[in-house]
């Protein structure tokens, strides 16, 4: 008992250096911070969104879309590849699931049919073990009458709906990247959610609205010879305009070709500005080479005739080609306001969405409410602080300040730990450290109490101090290890604000296990050695 | 010197006469509590129905006739009003709007256009929507949490003592957490993640409780390997009596600050937590020990007979 290593002393005092070293930059402002030479400047806690206000929202990426638009992609590279070929079908379409079905006019053509259709497949990722000819991800069936099932594999389509998410993450934070918000934490949830954290914001409609566009943008001729209120020819569809073009008035319908002519994805550059002529909000946009050549040959094919800007299946606006357009820019001007303009303009830049986006859950915090919570939390900590203290000094005096000494050590470790972390401290998280406290001097009570009891069975002091810790030290893991577990599976199936807690109270009782075991006993050693007590009064 | 002190040094309490007594007051509670869980029912928190929430901050007291007036005109289903804090706070509360997440959003919208219109300085200072889809996984995770924790703990507690031990524990733990749940039911406290965090931190606390006494009752089965199971547990809990009443002392002293001061979701947490911590120390007496000594009886004794006479040499612990 009395002998303590000299390296375990100077272990203990390194680890307490560094606790309150880490703790420390806590005390200061962001500011005052600042000003510190860089060497100094030692990470702080991270505040949860309860805590300094901002918006939480979770996004869902809706997946089956992905899967629709390549099923949509494979039906209409399918007409076009028969007709070419002047193979004659019928009943093409989306066979539900994954599946493309049609039906050859004539069973004996399905030779030269499966060379087309198999074209329609695209090369698996990964695949790297397929020999031969690559493995596609389309499989084509033909029966001896004629039917044709074309099935994606399940494989291929969950590797479309990962990479869908993962691509619509990089959108999202491009997004809200230009729209200024500081900081913005942008990470993927399960296997189709969307985590977007926003600090600072406390009305996100703006932010939700931006997100919750596509922003696929197409370029497409209109079909002048059919009528827009009759059924669209094969290869159009009937869209509706953005707005009407006069207040009340009914939208306007246009007969669209499905063929897209130039797409989004081939702008490099899009600003919001206003009309020379008329000062309507506008936004001007310029192609890279390849869309603009494209652009630069459809106009000089189509002078005369309207091609419709589409935006998610809205036209914004349907401009009749006056002249080539052979400098590889544009510009749109639907019946924009300026705040529409400059969004539209942000979607542009930022490029579109794979699959739309859903708002889930959102959760808002003003700033006040966050600072209202801080100043809450820190007076309860305080409290409850000064209660636990005032407790254990009286019930055990001398000991009990050794506790009270070992339970702040224990908060400066703790937030020494969880600011090195860069953990999240939310405001389940300052319970968590409350709750800590008071289990914390658990151990302190335990072996407080046996050394009591050992010393009134007559056993010297330094038997007495011996047989407390020893004895307690088994039930103090016990107790704490169950804690632990308990934790643990809080960590493992909770979620952001509830894993905060579990963290805050798992790091607690780790380092309990330290300050109030080892550091006590450095303490009560270094006590026995100056005073040399005859008997124990505690 | 003074010494604060919460039970007498030596206490020599019959805590095992009590123990039908005990069990059967439990069993009562449980029982009560199953069916308030049933009728009333619980008040489930946002978390797990799904809807809205919106903590709001007038500019002046709050008057529920003409918010209840406007808030309701706006055709969104049932809408609870809340006094929270001082008088101009307002807790305002919608259900789920049907199945899309759109008509939620658009709901939300709408209920903060018209109170700043109809407040101007009205301050919207936190809101809450969420899904369907995503309450209903937040419910199932919770229990799925409470599942494993109750089974991760009680394996440990098999693993470190013997197999009464665990179960005495496994079913003390069901016994606090029906009376959790009854709580919330009598006092209509929202139920939601923070609630379920609750009840997992008292599962926690309240196996620590009784490992510290099972700690001392083995320790005792070593030490006196006559004495009958029913003496010996008097004893272990007598002696662990102070230390008992002590931490629960502490911890219940550190949560009372939140109670009162921690905002909604915190205060809601603290309050399971303070009941919480009254059940999970006194279960610890009259719940585990008695389940130990009705299980373990003949077995334990005879167990520990038989060892003691194949080892001659005394066990250290």
């Amino acid at each position: 008992m009395l002998y303590f290593a000299p390296w375990k002393t100077a272990l203990v005092l390194l680890v307490t250096l560094a606790g309150l070293i880490t703790a420390a930059p806590n005390l200061l402002s962001k500011q005052q911070l600042s000003t510190l030479p860089s060497w100094m400047q030692l990470p702080q806690i991270n505040l949860g969104l309860d805590l300094r206000g901002g918006s939480h929202l979770l996004l869902e990426v809706d997946t089956s879309a992905v899967l629709r638009e390549r099923l949509e992609g494979i039906v209409e590279g399918t007409r076009e590849e028969l007709r070419k070929d002047r193979i004659g079908y019928t009943n093409l379409g989306i066979a539900g699931g994954n599946v493309v079905s049609l039906r050859l006019r004539d069973p004996a053509q399905a030779g030269r049919a499966r060379e087309l259709l198999i074209k329609q497949g695209q090369p698996l990722q990964g695949g790297a073990f397929s020999l031969g000819a690559a493995a596609t991800d389309l499989q084509v069936e033909i029966s001896p009458e004629g039917v044709v099932r074309m099935t994606l594999s399940e494989q291929a389509v969950r590797e479309r709906a990962r990479s869908a998410v993962a691509q619509s993450m990089e959108i999202v934070r491009r997004r809200i990247d230009q729209t200024g918000v500081n900081e913005p934490t942008i990470q993927v949830q399960g296997s189709d959610r969307i985590l977007v954290q926003l600090p600072g914001v406390d009305d996100p409609e703006r932010i939700k609205r931006l997100l919750g566009t596509t922003a696929k943008l197409t370029f497409r001729m209109v079909d002048t010879n059919a009528d827009p209120n009759m059924p669209a020819p094969p290869g159009a569809e009937i869209l509706e305009g953005d707005k009407p073009r006069v207040a009340n008035a009914p939208v306007e319908r246009y007969v669209v070709k499905r063929k897209v002519e130039v797409a989004g994805d081939n702008l490099v550059d899009a600003q919001a500005g206003y009309d020379q002529r008329s000062g309507q909000p506008i936004v001007s946009f310029r192609f890279d080479t390849v869309g603009g050549k494209r652009f630069a040959e459809i106009t000089q094919q189509s002078v005369g005739l309207p091609f419709a800007i589409v935006l998610d299946n809205k036209v914004l606006s349907a401009p009749v080609i006056r002249e080539p357009i052979l400098g590889g820019s544009g510009q749109i001007s639907g019946n924009f306001s300026v705040t529409e303009a400059n969004d539209l303009a942000v979607l542009l830049r930022a490029g579109a969405l794979p699959a739309p986006l859903k708002v889930i859950e959102e959760r808002v915090v003003g700033p006040d409410l966050g600072a209202d919570a801080i100043r809450a939390g820190i007076i309860a900590i305080i409290i409850g602080f000064v209660l636990v203290n005032i407790f254990m000094i009286a019930a055990y005096g001398l000991f009990g300040v050794f506790a009270v000494i070992a339970v702040t050590l224990n908060l400066a470790l703790i937030l020494g730990i969880l600011s090195t972390m860069q953990a999240t401290l939310s405001l389940p998280g300052i319970a968590g450290i409350l709750l800590t406290i008071g289990m914390a001097v658990d151990a302190n009570v335990l072996i407080n109490e046996r050394i009591r009891e050992e010393a009134r069975l007559g056993k010297s002091v330094i038997a007495s101090l011996d047989a407390g810790f020893s004895r307690a030290f088994s039930t103090i893991l016990d107790s704490n290890l169950t804690t632990l577990i308990a934790m643990a599976i809080l960590f493992a199936v909770g979620s952001g604000p509830v894993r905060g807690f579990a963290v805050a109270i798992s790091v607690g009782i780790v380092t309990s296990m330290f300050t109030a075991i080892t550091v006590v006993r450095l303490m009560m050693v270094l006590w026995l050695k100056s005073t040399k007590p005859k008997s124990l009064a505690v | 010197m003074f010494r604060l002190r919460l039970v007498p040094e030596k206490t020599n309490i019959k805590f095992m006469k009590g123990r039908f007594a005990g069990l059967a007051v439990s069993a009562f509670l449980s029982i009560a509590s199953i069916v308030l869980f049933f009728y009333p029912g619980l008040n489930y928190g946002i978390d797990f129905k799904g809807g809205i929430l919106m903590e709001v901050r007038l500019p002046q007291a709050a008057d529920f006739g003409a918010l209840r007036g406007q808030i309701g005109g706006l055709n969104l289903g049932e809408v609870a009003l809340q006094e929270f804090g001082s008088s101009r706070d307002v807790l305002i509360r919608l259900e789920r709007q049907g199945e899309s997440d759109e008509a939620q959003n658009l709901a939300a919208q709408k209920v903060r256009s018209e109170l700043t219109s109809a407040y101007p300085g009205a301050e919207v200072r936190r809101v809450e929507v969420v899904g369907g889809k995503v309450s209903a996984e937040l419910f199932q995770s919770g229990l799925l949490a409470v599942v494993l924790a109750l089974a991760g703990i009680a394996i440990y507690i098999w693993f470190r003592f013997e197999w009464m031990f665990a179960f005495a524990a496994l079913v003390t733990l069901l016994l606090d957490i029906t009376k959790m749940v009854g709580f919330f039911a009598v006092t209509q406290l929202p139920f939601g993640l923070t609630a379920v965090a609750a009840v997992l931190t008292i599962i926690g606390y309240s196996i620590n409780d009784k490992v510290v006494v099972y700690d001392r009752m083995r320790e005792n089965l070593r030490k006196y390997k006559t004495m009958p199971l029913r003496e010996l547990i008097d004893l272990s809990i007598n002696e662990t009596l102070s230390r008992t009443i002590f931490t629960s002392m502490t911890t219940f002293l550190a949560m009372i600050p939140l109670a009162f001061m921690g905002g909604e979701a915190v205060e809601v947490f603290a309050i399971g937590m303070l009941f919480g911590i009254v059940v999970g120390t006194s279960s610890s007496i009259f719940i585990a020990a008695p389940l130990v000594l009705l299980t373990g009886e003949k077995w334990l004794r005879q167990k520990k007979a038989a060892e003691a006479a194949a080892k001659a040499a005394p066990q250290r612990p």
